[in-house]
């Protein structure tokens, strides 16, 4: 019904797009039209199809059926190019910006013609100074890319498109490296572009930014539209069933009872890494029983500290203790033989071995000891029923044992990693964003394992980037800014407002 | 047009295109025979007769294919890890001058000599791939570069010694080293056969690579630091010590194709001794997936071409230089038909 009046006011309509990936459908006969002068949300679960639909709409994907029209010209398929020159722009969750350059010469990155002496950059930098003020985006165009802060390079991309008079721009989750702050002067830098005229599709899975940035929300589950409603006729609740089909149950942990101090860090430093930053210096403690969730900023040092605690770094300064005994060497082995479990961030990449079988991945941090191998001999067939009965236990589902990994979806490759870390029978665990990038069905799964878990005894370290998440299952919450750590708040002493003035890096300085 | 990854490539897909590469490589040589002037049907009857027409024929492609065996593993068992060792001729040369020099030694006994020589020819291949191995673990110098040079340090080396102190004094002044005593040769594998028992060592070994890739805990460790170091990382397997394993395995698997070469065939130490079987070897390995007991089978396939080769161009005045453009031509259809097995083209 949204699509029938006011037809000429269509900037950008996608009719009937299907795309497949082998026998995954991710898009199922999807179709949107987007209006001048609107913000409309994507809302979607990850993997419910929203990227793979902006990228097909911005040509980097060819669409198997459907069709994609910008103000009323249809776009050939495949030719990011053509999405450009016809006015649109997208601002990727991961920038594409040249840390060694400028704001100024990002932005004119790509735009310069090859045959002219003259760049004609006075006339550039009035018009990047008329549109930063224009759209709140307040950034210095003379500072160096690699020194700014994420919020800041965020404004820098949606800059880079404005200035190629991009007239639809499509922001694929801006909110995740993002403070509850920064979120709202971005929200604002949104409402001044859709006075002005503009478009914007707004690509989210957090139910709030949805209802406080949008005009009108789609939902997609499961690559097929799901719903499609005025944000003014809806209501978080609403979206959450449209999204996930039926009405969640956010899991609600028994209070802990919080036990020994089973892992101790006190003034660990650890050094930074490229842009990445070091630990300055932090104080942690993880106690059996108790789930210690660290919010923060992604690239604030939730980065090292994981490394840190899975061995793969160690401590520069400051000393590190497990159950009171101080650690010397320290390595990924060292920390599997103290008894901490971990689940990595990237589950592709670092988790598993992609062209691996579950069985071999079942192994990767037992496979030199019985029952799998004795005295250097594989014993494959112990290591089958290993990953067997990881299977049945954790509900992977899966070809079979010998099936490549990389065919599994992200859910069962994560049931199988935290497996793997809770049969070794774990004292810590390191969560790193464990449910990030899962179905709701997987989050829950996960999100009561690991709640089992610290019920068994275990110190559970959990790191998200999803505010919500931290709140929702840890017994205390503290706040990692720029390498160094708040203090501890119990559960339910601090709203997320509160907590999003630690993120942003007040406070932080005098505690630490 | 652009690539897609197959999920799960068809039976058809798997075996038909490889067979596609061949039919490939075939048009492709009958039209070099063609532009040579000869009969491209004739030509290729010619290589395959004389790749395996006679019983003399066969065994000479069983021995040329035996020191391919040697590198072709040796190329194998370290691209499994990743580690790009593209020195195995250099391997090769060090082995074949340990080989000579420990076997030259007078007063060695009898039974150890051959054994010693070998372990003298491996170890000396093994530590010319360590100095590459570490500073690539250590510094990260990029060992293609390193293992590559080292190929014509070697033989710069080897051309000295002949020139200087390894050299023949009873040679007519021609550069190469004394000849092994009967002691220090391998024998044949049967009395009358021109075939040596470097051919069984070869096969032995590849039997035994299979075995460890797949049997022991370094095999699993090679192939994950192989596939993902990152992850390999993470679970705690020591990649900077798996790759300095999979280089010794690897550097001394080349040198034992100098071994063979010298003690097995020619019976002393010429600075041509090996005419690129360290280079041929990468073909080797590639054609064969890099698997182990794929690398016999490329080899003999590989050693069959240069020999028929050879044979053909006596007989019909084609270029034996037709074999080097047919293994060319066979490596890149391949590693095409490859890839199409996993990949799919499709159009926008």
């Amino acid at each position: 019904m949204t699509q029938d009046h006011g037809a000429q006011d269509i900037v950008l309509r996608l009719t009937n797009i299907t795309k497949r990936f082998g026998a995954l459908l991710a898009n199922d006969g999807i179709s949107l039209a987007l209006r001048r002068g609107e913000v409309v949300a994507l809302l979607g679960e990850n993997g419910a199809g929203k990227t793979t639909l902006m990228n097909i709409l911005f040509g980097h994907y060819t669409a198997d059926e459907g069709e994609v029209e910008v103000f009323g010209q249809k776009l050939p398929p495949g030719l990011p190019g053509a999405a450009l020159r016809a006015g649109v722009g997208m601002v990727h969750q991961h920038f594409t910006l040249a840390d060694n350059l400028t704001v100024l010469d990002n932005i004119l990155l790509g735009t310069e013609p090859l045959w002219r002496l003259s760049l004609g950059r006075g006339a550039a930098r009035r018009r990047v100074a008329r549109l930063s003020q224009e759209f709140g985006l307040a950034v210095d165009p003379d500072a160096r890319v690699g020194a700014l802060s994420v919020g800041e390079r965020q404004r820098v991309e949606i800059l880079k498109a404005l200035y190629r008079e991009a007239r639809i721009l499509i922001l694929d989750e801006p909110t995740a490296v993002l403070t509850p702050q920064e979120s709202e002067a971005l929200f604002d830098t949104l409402r001044r572009m859709v006075a002005q005229g503009l478009s914007v599709i707004f690509i989210s899975h957090k139910l709030h930014e949805v209802m406080a940035a949008s005009q009108r929300v789609l939902v997609l589950r499961h690559g097929r539209l799901a719903g499609e409603v005025a944000t003014a006729d809806t209501s978080r609740e609403a979206l959450a069933e449209m999204m996930v089909g039926a009405e969640i149950t956010p899991p609600a942990p028994s209070p802990a009872r919080p036990g020994a101090v089973r892992l101790r860090l006190a003034g660990v430093v650890t050094p930074p890494q490229g842009t990445r930053p070091g630990l300055r210096g932090i104080d942690l403690d993880l106690r059996a029983g108790q789930i210690l969730g660290l919010a923060g900023v992604s690239g604030n040092g939730q980065g090292a500290l994981a490394d840190l605690l899975s061995g793969l770094e160690a401590p520069q300064a400051g000393r590190m203790e497990l159950d009171g005994v101080p650690v010397r060497q320290w390595s990924p082995r060292a920390a599997l033989a103290a008894g901490i479990g971990r689940i990595p961030e990237d589950r592709h990449r670092t988790g598993t071995i992609a062209d691996f079988s579950l069985t071999e991945n079942a192994v990767l941090e037992t496979y030199a000891r019985p029952p799998v191998a004795r005295r250097g001999l594989m014993d494959w067939r112990a290591a089958r029923r290993a990953a067997q009965d990881l299977i049945e236990a954790y509900d992977i589902r899966c070809p079979g044992p010998e099936a490549r990994i990389r065919l599994l979806s992200g859910g069962n490759m994560q049931k199988l990693i935290l497996g793997r870390v809770l049969e070794a029978g774990p004292v810590v665990i390191l969560a790193n964003q464990p449910v990030r990038g899962l179905d709701i069905g997987a989050v829950t799964y996960v999100q009561d394992r690991l709640i089992a878990a610290r019920d068994a005894g275990a110190a559970v370290l959990l790191i998200s980037e999803d505010l919500d998440e931290v709140l929702t299952l840890s017994d205390v919450v503290r706040v990692i800014c720029d390498g160094r750590l708040s203090p501890e708040f119990p559960r339910g002493s601090k709203t997320p407002a509160e907590l999003g003035q630690w993120m942003a890096g007040a406070g932080v300085d005098h505690a630490a | 047009m652009r690539l897609e990854p197959i999920a799960a490539p068809s039976l058809a897909r798997r075996l038909g295109l490889p067979a596609l590469a061949l039919a490939a490589t075939v048009l492709v040589a009958s039209a070099l025979a063609m532009l040579a002037g000869a009969d491209p049907l004739a030509t290729l009857g010619l290589i395959l007769q004389g790749a395996v027409g006679s019983k003399f024929a066969a065994l000479e492609t069983l021995n040329r294919a035996t020191p391919l065996i040697f590198t072709g593993l040796a190329v194998a068992v370290a691209f499994r890890a990743k580690l790009w060792n593209i020195g195995a001729e250099a391997q090769l040369y060090a082995g074949a001058l340990l080989t000579v020099v420990v076997g030259t030694q007078a007063g060695l006994p009898g039974p150890l000599a051959l054994p010693l020589m070998a372990g003298a020819a491996v170890l000396a291949g093994a530590l010319v791939l360590l100095g590459p191995v570490l500073l690539k673990t250590r510094m990260g110098v990029d060992e293609v570069v390193t293992t590559l040079l080292l190929n014509f340090i070697m033989a710069l080396l080897i051309s000295y010694l002949l020139e200087g102190p390894l050299k023949d004094p009873m040679g007519m002044g021609w550069p190469k080293s004394p000849a092994l005593p009967r002691d220090a040769r391998l024998p044949r594998l049967a009395e009358g056969l021109r075939l040596h028992w470097g051919f069984a060592l070869a096969l032995i070994c590849a039997a035994g690579i299979w075995l460890m890739q797949t049997r022991t805990t370094l095999g699993y460790e090679i192939r994950a630091v192989g596939l993902s170091p990152q992850a390999a990382r993470f679970a705690g397997i020591p990649v900077g010590r798996v790759l300095v394993k999979t280089a010794l395995i690897s550097g001394g698997l080349a040198a034992l194709a100098g071994f063979s070469e010298v003690a097995g065939l020619k019976g002393n130490l010429t600075a041509d001794l090996s005419p690129g079987f360290g280079y041929t070897g990468i073909i080797v390995a590639m054609l064969a997936l890099l698997h182990p007991l794929g690398v016999v089978v490329s080899a003999l396939f590989v050693a069959g071409i240069f020999v028929g080769a050879d044979s053909m161009s006596r007989a019909a005045g084609v270029p034996t230089y037709i074999a080097d453009m047919l293994l060319a031509t066979a490596l890149l259809f391949m590693v095409l038909a490859l890839l199409l097995t996993r990949m799919r083209v499709v159009r926008g």
